[in-house]
């Protein structure tokens, strides 16, 4: 009897946590595109909540520091992260991106502080929504740099070459 | 000559550790108390030997030898002899170092107790903890060496440990410089203290094998791991607080714990050494749950491993995975055969590990603790799942999709506050049987004064509702707390004719895991109160103002003063510093300093927040951008961060609470015998 009630009270709370599991997963899942996905799907892609990657042209960023409208063109880059080190690491991919005019490129609007990692040939991770007018609307913007920091080899190598 | 020296004495205590492991093995199965001292020595010589090889790396790292690559990616000329020596493990080599290092500490630390009876474990402590160093050093001396050289090899520069045919050395002219944002003091000590919480779980989980191994299976593991899972546990909070409080400082954007999953990484082995420290009560006081614990103290285990592998691997895009690097794979099979064998192992001493009573009522203790089990349980497979989600979809869709802090906060919100409902009934709960009505009658009091402190809040405060059930639930584990505190001492007044001071020193002193906990609990509840103020109540404004000009936000007004900005070349930084007035409600409180800190070795901003803080609420203000041609303009983004500084000061309670539960006893009277304390199970008070 004892160990009936156990087992139903154990089953009750696994349900429960399935079932915010399923819920909350439902309800804030955000699908990882790069940018030739989020353009090839065009509108399917609006309003659905996304989380693109792309590398930040530096040109393009613009800051309005009256309105903290930040906003900037990524290029494409590969969603997979090993075929980014089979081509030469993420720095390299990202300079690629960043220098081929045949990349799709989609326009990005993100407000708030500019961040401190925002420069050219990063890695921009940005949650948000695509809109009607194909640009991106990101709520958040996360940045990785392959900055110098992170080579293996100095640049005073890299002049030798 | 140096990084060879290094390298060799890295490689020497891997052997040593190797030699520990055949010797301690073969010495437990052949019976041979010589061969398992011989064990323990070599043991002991593994830490003095990885300690010269850390001394020879910090001493290259001081001494700028960029020709070293490690020395040249985390430090530069214009760091600080300190940063220099915490930049052993700012980076990976490095930290994987430091990490064996520790485990060389805690294992030397462990082989030198007195052993006496339980000298039969010692053989398999050792034999566990030298195949976790041995993994480690591995990864050190195959993978991830920090000794390793740049050399001239026709033209190019390469790196390698070994001089290859007709090179040179190359020594770059500086370093790279550790990354602005680690120069922080918090993040100096953040990851020594997680990873001393990680290191520290090592040791029950290789006393847990022993034990199985050994098919001594009663309590005798747990009572000897007690102080290290407590310390350990210690440790981690103290990391994941510290990470947190960096972030709040550094990072400046006004939060303080983003659900990363490098983050969720280091909860993950918290939330099972959390449930482990509350189970294995049960264990001692009743004899149960022994599988439970088992594989516990296995999870945790696996999960320290795993969570350095994430931080360490790249797998997940996360602020803190610095790079992509070989050593995944390793780490996967590392953690993958480890758990098995572990669980392995469980299973074939199963029927050894059978409960000595059974369960008989769902509100006692015994119960009521082990549903506090299957919650923490259920906030980490929330946590698991959310960090494994993108990767699982991925593989049977084909489309990868991820979840955000929404995911966590929804789906973990109501467990932590069934958690705190729980805080507040299992004190009152009794060993072996309570009723509704027992629990009722010792509840009520606090539940209703909870309730009248929340009809308050709701009239001056708040309507907002989850704000409200968290301020009772909070209020609740608060008053039954302190009423736990003020029985006891009343108890022990009367018994002893002392006063209550005495009483309550005293009664403390004689309990101090359970007045240690409650002080936990306490702490809890404090930092509740914070994460609540900034979760449910962050406000924010920002601008563009001109010298002159002023923001308002709730009842302050920030006014813009100045700007400076100039650069100091010997430490190679620009800053840029406001100046700003902060009044509220007209009243003058002072100036607040907002910066932004330009590092010109790695290219990079830090921007720190100037903060003033109350225990009402913090103004946290960053300057965001300033236009030098435009008479001096600024542009600000400030939020009013309500009740957060109660997050910090419960977390400093909270490392009090843990030291005194953890502090060695006068006498070793925690012996108690399980039979007495059944038959006071009816005063739940004196059954501790």
């Amino acid at each position: 009897m004892q160990r009936t009630k156990f087992i139903l009270g154990g089953l009750l709370i696994l349900a429960a946590v399935v079932y915010l599991i399923v819920s909350s997963t439902k309800a804030s899942a955000e699908y990882f595109m790069t940018v030739d996905e989020i353009i090839a799907k065009g509108d399917v892609a609006v309003g659905q909540s996304a989380r693109l990657s792309g590398a930040v042209i530096g040109d393009t960023v613009k800051y309005d520091s009256a309105t903290l409208e930040l906003t900037f063109d990524v290029a494409h880059v590969s969603g997979d992260n090993n075929q980014i080190e089979a081509q030469g690491g993420l720095a390299k991919v990202l300079a690629e991106a960043v220098n081929d005019p045949t990349r799709q490129h989609i326009s990005v609007v993100y407000i708030g502080p500019k961040p401190d990692l925002l420069r050219g040939e990063a890695q921009a991770i940005m949650t948000g929504k695509l809109g009607s007018d194909g640009i991106f609307y990101a709520d958040e913007l996360l940045l990785k740099c392959p900055t110098k920091y992170q080579e293996a080899v100095p640049d005073q190598a890299e002049a030798n070459n | 000559m140096l990084p060879e020296f290094g390298y060799g004495i890295a490689l020497v205590s891997f052997l040593v550790a190797l030699y520990s492991l055949i010797t301690a093995v073969y010495g437990a199965t052949r019976k041979s108390t010589s061969m398992v001292e011989s064990a323990r020595r070599g043991m002991l010589l593994t830490f003095p030997l990885i300690s010269i090889s850390a001394a020879t790396l910090i001493y290259l790292l001081v001494n700028n030898h960029f020709e070293v690559s490690f020395v040249y990616e985390v430090t530069s000329r214009s760091m600080p002899t300190y940063l220099k020596v915490t930049a052993w493990w700012g980076g990976q080599a490095g930290s994987l170092l430091f990490w064996s290092w520790l485990l060389a500490a805690f294992t030397s630390a462990v082989t030198l107790r007195k052993w006496e009876r339980d000298f039969e474990f010692l053989p398999w402590v050792i034999a566990i903890c030298s195949v976790t160093l041995l993994f480690f050093l591995g990864m050190v001396i195959f993978y991830e060496n920090p000794f390793t050289r740049f050399w001239l090899v026709n033209g190019n520069v390469e790196p390698h440990m070994f001089q290859p045919a007709l090179a040179t050395v190359f020594t770059p002219q500086d370093g790279n410089g550790l990354n602005p944002l680690l120069r922080h003091p918090g993040m100096v000590i953040h990851p020594p203290m997680l990873y001393l919480g990680f290191v520290s779980f090592v040791i029950p989980y290789a006393f847990a094998m022993a034990a199985l191994i050994t098919g001594r299976t009663d309590d005798r593991w747990i009572r000897l791991t007690r102080r290290w899972s407590l310390w350990a546990w210690l440790f981690l909070s103290f990391g994941l607080v510290l990470g947190g409080r960096w972030a709040y400082d550094v990072l400046g954007w006004g939060g303080y714990w983003g659900w990363d999953p490098v983050e969720i990484a280091a909860f993950m082995p918290w939330l099972t050494g959390t449930a482990f420290l509350h189970s294995v009560m049960i264990q001692e006081k009743r004899g149960l749950l022994k599988h439970w614990n088992m594989i516990l103290v296995i999870l945790t285990y696996a999960l320290v491993i795993f969570g350095t592998f994430l931080t360490r691997s790249g797998v997940l895009s996360s602020v803190h995975a610095f790079a992509n690097s070989p050593i995944g794979p390793a780490f996967m099979i590392f953690v993958s055969s480890t758990f098995i064998t572990s669980i392995a192992l469980v299973i074939y001493r199963w029927p050894t590990l059978h409960g000595e009573t059974e369960m008989k009522s769902m509100l006692s203790r015994e119960a009521l603790f082990l549903l506090n089990n299957l919650l923490f349980m259920s906030v980490l497979v929330i946590c698991f799942w959310g960090v494994m989600f993108p990767l699982v979809s991925e593989l049977f869709t084909g489309q990868k999709v991820t979840v955000g802090p929404p995911f966590y906060e929804r789906a973990t919100a109501p467990i932590f506050a069934a958690l705190m409902f729980l805080m507040g009934v299992a004190p009152l709960s009794a060993w072996g049987h309570s009723t509704l009505k027992t629990l009722g009658r010792a509840m009520w009091k606090s539940a209703l004064i909870a309730l009248v402190v929340t009809v308050i809040l709701f009239a001056t405060y708040t309507q907002n509702i989850i704000a409200l059930i968290g301020f009772f639930l909070i209020a609740l584990v608060l008053l039954v707390t302190a009423q736990e505190f003020w029985r006891g001492t009343r108890a022990r007044q009367r018994a002893q004719n002392e006063n209550f001071f005495t009483s309550l020193t005293r009664l403390m002193g004689r309990n101090r895991r359970r007045y240690g906990g409650y002080i936990i609990h306490i702490s809890m509840m404090l930092m509740a109160i914070g994460i609540l103020g900034i979760e449910v109540f962050q406000s924010s404004t920002q601008g563009e103002l001109a010298q002159g000009e002023s923001l308002n936000i709730a009842e302050y007004t920030v006014k813009y003063r100045e700007l400076a900005s100039w650069d100091d070349q010997g430490k190679g930084v620009n800053f840029t510093r406001a100046v700003v007035d902060v009044y509220e409600n007209g009243i003058y409180l002072g100036e607040l300093t907002p910066r932004i800190d330009f590092y010109f070795d790695s290219q990079q901003n830090m921007t720190i927040p100037g903060n003033r803080s109350t225990f009402r609420d913090d103004l946290y203000i960053i300057l965001v951008d300033w236009q030098p041609t435009t008479a001096m303009g600024a542009t600000f983004k400030i939020y009013v961060n309500p009740l957060v500084n109660w997050l910090w000061i419960g977390s400093m309670l909270f490392l009090l609470g843990v030291i005194f539960a953890a502090w060695p006893d006068r006498d070793p009277a925690e012996e108690t015998s399980r039979r007495g304390v059944t038959r006071h199970a009816s005063q739940p008070s004196a059954a501790d």
